[in-house]
């Protein structure tokens, strides 16, 4: 398959029913990579020239430099919705990562019934950020939800009212997210644990380390890699952020929990200011390059050494 | 374990250490129940207050014992309910991210699968590098596509209908269709493609003869994959379509905007559930692949 793209040296060479057979499997590729290509960098490209425009209500193509750039760090909403990301990724990826960790490690026990622990778990990944958003809304409204049940119990002083007060609502987009999110980080969590040498967890039980020590000093250590990639998927997971707070606050109360997919939205759609939205949007995607890039060469780096050292 | 215990019964170091062992079984499984309580308790809520009367929610809240019995919600929900104008419940944003989800995810799967033996299979030169820049659509964030997608729908007149949302998930699936196939094949051993070659098959002969019979596997870990993540889509789903085009994604979320009035919880529980029992019938089913599926997806 060397040859596909040159025209073949030899007088003799394969004839043009050969040749076209060799050329079958870039044929077939070609329409499904370009359509990939066109959507990677050609959208990215048309969106950053956007946002580098005068574009308002429709896109205009008039140049006008980095005026929407500075428009979007002049305006208070973007400011809010960024200073949002960067709180609730902090405590969403931490929350997510040590709930899935201390599920992972206590269904790693031994459990009976894993299967069913591990579904229980997982369950809320398989349903829509929309619906887990509405139903938790319901369950944070105070005079129909938790407060209301925990009062209704006899603790008539109890206030629970997170996504009516401007100050907390961004903390219940952070309980719901990690609701939502630390079965995925248990499933990888115990598919690390799963994966540690056997033997080097006897050799530390017979130099008589206790459980704690060993899980501290031997497994997690080795498990490292994932922990990283847990991370990377729930920044990503994070700086995504659109539907779970829509659903669940709608950016309130006022502009609490406005993030930038939102603000984006909100720009392009309804406010007609398109160059300031593709901005921003690629402002999203520039956050996103801050932490894919690096873990990409990470990879990288790992594998070729990986490779050197046999 | 059992019957180490019980040889030992006298011993007071193994006492002890039965003793320990009860305690920390009780620590592990009493973690365990209270963990799955809150993960089981809004699926619970709203599987009871769909079946709940709405005097009866609204006296007593959303959490509480049910003391009616109705299946007037889902009726209501599926058939009937009013939203924006329209009075016919939810069934029509059922049908089409229905007819958005299955379209879309048997034609990603299967450009996924052959560009996936294509790029493990029949590599040319460069193939790997466009291999890494296909895989860069992986990452890419929908607001950096809204703006293209939105002059290429209005150009193809697709705004406002599900072909127009097939066509987009279609083109950001390969990515990840590809990926997962691709990292599939690769471990299929070069030699029996060698063998099939020199014994004359051709390309689309291996795929079918050689490459499908081993695929089952992949494939459905990447149509669960795929279907789950269409259903659930919601940024897409909310711009390019309005009404009764709507996919049940953004009509739920406009169902619960609509309340001009009194929240209808009974009505709304059970529109939330019919949205949510397609992706966890799937779950449910197919939970391994959908397992392996989130697996591979995040560390490749």
């Amino acid at each position: 398959m060397q040859s596909v793209l040159e025209p073949s040296a030899a007088a003799a060479g394969p004839s043009w029913r050969e040749r076209l057979a060799q050329a079958v499997p870039f044929l077939v590729l070609a329409p499904s990579l370009a359509a990939t290509l066109i959507y990677v960098f050609v959208f990215t490209g048309w969106t950053l020239y956007i946002s580098l425009s005068n574009s308002s209500l429709l896109p205009t193509y008039k140049f006008i430099g980095l005026k929407p750039y500075a428009d979007l760090w002049a305006n208070t909403r973007w400011n809010i919705a960024y200073h949002n990301l960067f709180i609730f990724s902090a405590f969403y990826v931490v929350g997510a990562m040590a709930v899935g960790l201390l599920l992972a490690i206590v269904i790693d026990q031994r459990v009976r019934g894993e299967a069913i622990w591990r579904t229980i778990f997982l369950y809320p990944l398989a349903v829509s950020f929309v619906v887990t958003g509405t139903v938790w809304s319901w369950l944070y409204t105070p005079d129909t939800g938790i407060q209301l049940f925990v009062r209704s119990l006899g603790w008539s002083n109890f206030t629970f009212a997170l996504t009516t007060d401007r100050n907390l609502a961004l903390y219940a987009i952070v309980i719901t997210g990690i609701w939502q999110s630390s079965g995925f980080a248990m499933a990888l969590f115990l598919a690390g644990l799963r994966s540690v040498d056997q033997d080097i967890i006897k050799a530390a039980q017979i130099d008589g380390a206790g459980v704690f020590r060993i899980y501290a000093r031997v497994i997690l250590p080795t498990i490292a890699p994932i922990f990283l990639a847990v991370m990377v998927v729930l920044l990503q997971f994070a700086i995504k952020t659109f539907d779970l707070a829509i659903a669940l606050t709608n950016g309130g109360p006022g502009i609490a929990t406005t993030f930038p997919a939102i603000y984006v939205y909100d720009l392009m759609f309804q406010r007609g200011q398109i160059a300031q939205g593709a901005a921003a949007a690629i402002m999203i995607l520039a956050a996103l390059a801050v932490v894919l890039v690096p873990y990409s060469l990470w990879l990288v780096w790992r594998k070729r050494r990986e490779g050197k050292n046999g | 374990m059992a019957d180490i215990a019980l040889t030992r019964a006298l011993d007071p170091e193994a006492a002890i250490a039965g003793r320990r062992y009860f305690r920390s079984r009780t620590i592990i499984y009493g973690l365990l129940t209270i963990f799955a309580i809150v993960y089981l308790l809004p699926l619970v809520v709203v599987i009871l207050n769909s079946f709940r009367q709405l005097p009866e929610i609204a006296q007593n809240g959303l959490i509480a014992w049910p003391r009616s019995f109705s299946f007037k919600a889902w009726v209501d929900a599926w058939s009937t309910y009013c939203v924006g104008g329209t009075c016919a419940g939810m069934q029509g944003n059922f049908f089409n991210s229905l007819k958005l989800a299955i379209p879309a995810t048997i034609i990603s799967t299967a450009i996924g699968a052959i560009n996936g033996y294509i790029l493990s299979k029949w590599k040319f030169r460069g193939s790997e590098i466009l291999f890494g820049c296909m895989m860069l659509g992986v990452f890419m964030p929908g607001q950096v596509a809204l703006m293209p997608w939105a002059y290429i729908l209005g150009t193809l007149h697709l705004t406002n209908s599900t072909y127009g949302l097939i066509l987009i998930h279609c083109v950001q699936g390969i990515s990840f269709t590809t990926l997962f196939c691709r990292n599939f094949y690769v471990n299929i051993p070069d030699d029996l493609i060698k063998a099939a070659r020199i014994d004359g098959a051709g390309f689309w002969r291996i795929f079918r003869k050689i490459i499908l019979p081993l695929s089952p596997p992949i494939l459905i870990v990447t149509v669960i994959w795929q279907f789950t993540g269409i259903w659930n889509e919601f940024l897409y789903a909310v711009i390019f379509t309005s009404g009764r085009e709507q996919p049940i994604t953004a009509a739920l979320v406009a169902l619960s905007t609509n309340g001009t009035n009194v929240r209808v919880y009974d009505v709304m529980s059970a529109a939330v559930l019919i949205g949510a029992l397609p992706p966890l019938l799937v779950y449910l089913l197919g939970g391994k692949y959908f397992v392996r599926g989130l697996t591979q997806g995040a560390i490749k």
